[in-house]
């Protein structure tokens, strides 16, 4: 115990001196937290849009600022034949082009078929999907006016009544908030341990512990008990920010949710452990690291959502300790789920951190002799 | 093997092998109670192995030996309790204070408490490190630097320490002073056993061990190493081309070396290297210059014996 406790000492004395590190501590997760929390709104609006009106009449006028009117469009401005529609998007001038026959009005006033167009820019698909979505609401809409207009119905005789539990107002914040906190967990519990070993073995001073009587376990845990007292200051820092800057609540038990993020800090510091004995330098230990954060951010549901990952993706996404602890805290946080709610998660968890244990134990007693 | 407690190290027969490569092999010795034991030899010589294994870091792959009384094989981390290690590289933390280091080496060594702060108070005013305590290690010079590490590795008072190429890096007087406080520590009835590249040190220690290319060349004091190979030494001002090259195809000498203005040769006993270097400028024509014979040194053994055994290989 007390060669574990001059580790940890040790370690809290040189994390103590070395201010650009524990700067970035602090800084990583509030910088993180007010750019993912103010400037990425997955909710895209106003699209830059232009109108090819062949009809010019005001009921094809007043359909372009129906559009508009949505909020996913912004009419940006009018173009008079096809060739000057395909050059405002070539350029990104505009990104989405509403094309209105001509004879519009009066084929609606006689009630023939007509079909307006609506060409879309494909090459960024999340923002013109909410385009196409919100233009196909309108037109569905006045379609369905049309027709209850002929048969002289009051009521639509079906309509779908959606109710949004959690999040309401559909903000990217109460989504993202919860996110960040198992980004940055994972990003420096991985980056910490990995580094402090490399550390150790650049200077030479692993060996002079490999000479004294110290055991390997109470050097492992000696030196990440540390960093396991940062990740909760962490923790509790973006989830504070979340709640002060961006309205995000803890619905759930705030104590289960610290209670089981010990075993999602456990996993990222095993993961650090294993990669400080593949690193030779504090650099490698480094590059590893944001080697391993890329597929953690884009597989884990993090910032897109798993359900339309291919399988195989899926599969693969299940292996990382961030793909669990997101369905964990999103659920403890946001929908105040239990114990008994996320039991299932909690033994993916389990798993993959004593696998994680026993790799990463038996390549550092492999390494250190 | 004898159970001699004053045997501080005792080896047999020790080799390791790294796959196809004999790092070390049949290497037989052992160190007293009180001794300075110096292993000297060339890098890559397996001074290094020798040690992490006498340290229990490395297994031997074949032969046996005990250290404070514990086998090195069997026992690796009861041997670790009682023994002291200061690297090549003073691994201190430099981010620490020498205080600080010293608490850090004491808590790993399992002092605790009262006992801890008694023994980082006695090592600091016993190495004069007191008015340097609260001082970051990375700012010493590599002298003071030498002296807290050598101080880390006394803290838990160990009967045995390693000290591996200590001076590497040094200045002399730092040099001086590290040697006295090693001698002191002796005195005490603490074993050294210190690795080193300089002959001036190796005349410092008690015995010797010449390792060479994994084996024991020679063991003994340094006057019975320099009886042993049995060398005179004369050295001439006169530095003529013609001279070396009549020296250097004479069977009689053992090495020729320039030392400056200086030539330096060496004999075996049989000979009288005055007597050659003066039949050396004669045959070449070279002015006739003052000739004193001198005293052979541990160097001057030591090349001898890599020559011979390269010989023989």
């Amino acid at each position: 115990m007390t060669r574990l406790l001059a580790i940890a000492w040790k370690e809290l004395i040189q994390l103590r001196r070395d201010r650009p590190t524990l700067a970035m501590m602090v800084m990583l997760p509030i910088m993180q937290l007010l750019l993912f929390g103010w400037a990425i709104d997955t909710d895209v609006r106003h699209i830059p849009t232009t109108v090819l009106d062949f009809d010019r009449t005001a009921a094809s006028r007043e359909l372009a600022h129906s559009l508009e009117a949505t909020g996913s469009c912004d009419v940006i401005g009018a173009v008079h034949d096809p060739a000057e529609l395909s050059r405002a998007l070539r350029s990104g001038a505009a990104r989405v082009g509403l094309v209105i026959p001509a004879r519009y009005a009066e084929h609606l006033a006689h009630g023939h078929p007509v079909t307006v167009q609506l060409v879309v820019d494909g090459s960024d698909p999340q923002s013109v999907s909410s385009a196409t979505t919100a233009a196909g609401g309108l037109i569905a809409q006045r379609a369905l006016a049309l027709v209850m207009g002929t048969a002289a119905l009051r009521e639509p005789p079906l309509s779908l009544e959606a109710t949004t539990w959690y999040n309401p107002d559909l903000r990217s914040a109460v989504n993202i908030v919860p996110g960040l906190v198992g980004i940055i967990l994972t990003m420096t519990m991985v980056m910490l341990t990995a580094m402090a070993i490399a550390r150790e073995r650049e200077r030479g001073t692993l060996e002079q512990l490999v000479v004294s009587p110290i055991k390997r376990w109470e050097l492992i845990l000696g030196k990440i008990l540390p960093f396991v007292v940062i990740g909760y200051v962490q923790m509790t820092l973006i989830l504070t920010v979340g709640r002060l800057a961006f309205d995000v609540p803890v619905v759930g038990s705030l104590a289960l949710l610290y209670a089981l993020a010990f075993g999602f800090i456990a996993a990222n510091l095993a993961i650090g452990l294993f990669f400080s004995t593949i690193a030779r330098t504090q650099q490698q230990a480094m590059q590893m690291t944001f080697f391993f954060i890329l597929p953690n951010m884009l597989l884990s549901g993090f910032m897109f959502p798993r359900d339309g990952m291919p399988r195989p993706a899926q599969r693969l996404s299940e292996i990382l300790p961030l793909t669990h602890f997101l369905r964990i805290i999103r659920g403890i946080a946001l929908r105040g789920a239990g114990f008994d709610d996320l039991r299932g998660e909690l033994g993916k968890l389990a798993v993959i951190l004593c696998v994680l244990v026993v790799l990463s134990s038996l390549r550092f007693r492999k390494n250190l002799s | 093997m004898d159970a001699d407690p004053d045997l501080v190290v005792q080896t047999e027969h020790l080799g390791r092998r790294f796959g196809k490569l004999e790092a070390v092999r049949d290497v037989s010795f052992s160190v007293r109670r009180g001794e300075i034991f110096g292993i000297l030899g060339p890098n890559g010589a397996g001074k290094s192995t020798t040690i992490r294994m006498l340290c229990g870091l490395l297994v031997p792959t074949s032969g046996r030996g005990t250290v404070a009384g514990f086998d090195i094989a069997r026992e690796p981390e009861l041997v670790k309790t009682r023994i002291g290690y200061m690297t090549q590289r003073f691994s201190l933390y430099e981010d620490l204070t020498v205080q600080e280091n010293l608490h850090f080496y004491a808590g790993l060594y399992g002092l605790s408490g009262r006992r801890r702060r008694d023994r980082v108070g006695t090592v600091l005013e016993r190495n004069g490190l007191t008015g340097r305590a609260a001082q970051l290690s990375g700012t010493l010079s590599g002298g003071w630097k030498q002296r807290v590490a050598l101080a880390c590795a006394m803290l838990h008072e160990p009967p045995l320490v390693f000290l591996d190429e200590p001076t590497a890096g040094v200045d002399p007087v730092s040099r001086r002073t590290f040697w006295d406080e090693i001698h002191r520590l002796a005195s005490d009835g603490t074993t050294v056993i210190v690795t080193t590249h300089y002959m001036d040190e190796a005349e410092r220690c008690h015995r010797l061990a010449f390792v060479f290319r994994g084996a024991l060349l020679d063991l003994g004091t340094p006057a019975e190493i320099l009886q042993r190979r049995g060398l005179r030494v004369a050295e001439t001002v006169a530095e003529s081309r013609a001279m070396l090259e009549v020296l250097r195809a004479d069977p009689r000498v053992e090495e020729v070396a320039p030392f400056g203005a200086r030539l330096r040769v060496t004999t075996r006993a049989a000979h009288d290297p005055a007597a050659v270097i003066r039949e050396a400028q004669a045959r070449s024509g070279a002015p006739h210059a003052d000739v004193t014979e001198v005293r052979a040194d541990l160097e001057d053994a030591f090349v001898s014996m890599v020559r011979d055994d390269a010989r023989t290989a």
